[in-house]
């Protein structure tokens, strides 16, 4: 893959507040076109990292690119490629939307007003109402038009559904994805909520204190990982160090296994993992820092 | 026209699911030669889902000759070389399974140990295939 097929790399990246690393030994390779989801913990470093990849914070070590630019460089015309939409997402409450699409026309290079009305129109959502009387989907809703209206190549949400009921919720991802099948976005959104994700997301990225723990392409790491369940067994089965997570019962031993090295002794069932419980052996592991599991991208 | 479903929890990738689900309607006869499946756009629309994982479906779907896209048109249900399972086959397998579920449930199993016990035998009897 040539860089600008990479909508962010990032080498190397650190972020050290006052209070200490909030992020470390950042390197991600994120294919443009996909969409991808951040995730882990609260605390984990994912607002840190998505306000480097918009160049709202500047790296304390290694080099950001998002769409094979240096974000520290970033010109206007390269930031007016990247949209960002921050938790809970802001609107200035006493603007009407109309004056709210008038703003963003103003402050934006590049703004399809025609494209948000048109959205909002079709969701119900009149222009002429203050943005604070709108209800909590509703404002989620003119905030991604408004983001979606500059036409971004890189479109970054941080939490962009975690404060929305199930309803709100789905016709929020709706709205997304809908736009991401007009094309030409890649979508990079942070989320603590793990459920779900696989039918939104093809990228994955998990960070735990502060580190990439796992990354890659989603049907890659499932297709990789397996849960290995057998007899109980006090032998050690991780030489060839491809078990994520063992947990033994009375009678038997349950595996979490990656590549399939583990061949498949009698007496044992091997079955595929579900994307939450991967996610969750992995955040589950201790904090000690090690290579991150990297999947589905060539170096 | 055809409605996919999503199962979040069966650890099946979602573009499989997708699939699945024609090549089960197909066998079935509910997915009849010449049938438009709906458009990726209507599907993501329908189900919040990432088009990718829907154009993935619909490529590997055409790639097993299930399906073929008409650019412009849709995606179109092929004949099926393998003709669809007959009737009369379809019919005695399930009337086969309905009695063997019959006496599982006799014996005293439930869903979860008739749902083990059935995996366990159908990866057994896979692994004896591949040896």
């Amino acid at each position: 893959m040539t860089a600008t097929e990479f909508a962010l790399r990032t080498d190397g990246v650190g972020k050290r507040y006052r209070k200490g690393w909030a992020l470390r030994d950042c390197t991600l390779a994120l294919p443009a076109g996909g969409v991808i989801a951040l995730v882990g913990p609260n605390g984990a470093g994912k607002t840190t990292l998505l306000r480097l990849v918009v160049g709202l914070l500047a790296p304390s070590t290694g080099t950001v690119e998002v769409l094979g630019h240096d974000v520290t460089a970033s010109t206007p015309q390269t930031l007016s490629r990247v949209g960002f939409l921050a938790q809970d997402h802001p609107l200035y409450k006493r603007f009407t939307v109309a004056e709210m699409l008038r703003f963003g026309r103003a402050c934006n290079l590049r703004f399809d007003q025609g494209l948000a009305e048109r959205r909002l129109a079709k969701l119900g959502i009149p222009l002429d109402r203050r943005a604070g009387t709108l209800s909590g989907g509703q404002q989620a809703q003119v905030a991604l038009a408004l983001a979606l209206a500059k036409r971004p190549d890189l479109l970054v949400l941080d939490e962009p559904v975690a404060s929305l009921d199930p309803l709100a919720r789905h016709e929020f991802l709706q709205v997304l994805m809908g736009a991401v099948a007009e094309g030409g976005v890649t979508v990079l959104f942070s989320s603590h909520v793990v459920h779900e994700l696989e039918r939104v997301c093809d990228h994955l990225v998990v960070l735990n204190h502060g580190r990439v723990t796992l990354t890659g392409d989603i049907d890659t790491l499932l297709a990789e990982h397996r849960l290995l369940v057998g007899p109980r067994t006090a032998t050690d089965l991780d030489r060839a160090g491809a078990v994520v997570e063992a947990v033994h019962s009375d009678r038997h031993t349950t595996l979490l296994v990656r590549d399939g090295a583990i061949p498949t002794a009698p007496g044992w069932q091997a079955q595929p993992i579900a994307l939450e419980d991967l996610v969750l052996a992995y955040l589950r592991r201790p904090s000690e820092p090690r290579a991150a599991v990297t999947s589905g991208v060539a170096a | 026209m055809f409605v996919f479903r999503l199962d979040t929890h069966s650890g099946v990738p979602p573009y499989l699911q997708l699939v699945q689900q024609v090549r089960q309607a197909v066998l079935l006869g509910f997915l009849q030669p010449g049938d438009r499946l709906p458009l990726i756009r209507e599907v993501v629309e329908d189900l919040a889902i990432n088009p990718n994982t829907v154009a993935k479906a619909y490529r590997q779907m055409e790639q097993e000759n299930l399906v073929t896209g008409r650019p412009g048109q849709g995606t179109f249900v092929n004949e099926q070389q393998s003709a669809a399972m007959s009737a009369s086959t379809y019919t005695s397998l399930r009337r086969g399974l309905a009695t063997w579920l019959r006496r599982a449930y006799a014996a005293g199993l439930d869903e979860q140990a008739v749902n083990a016990l059935f995996t366990s035998v159908h990866q057994q009897t896979r692994n004896e295939d591949v040896a």
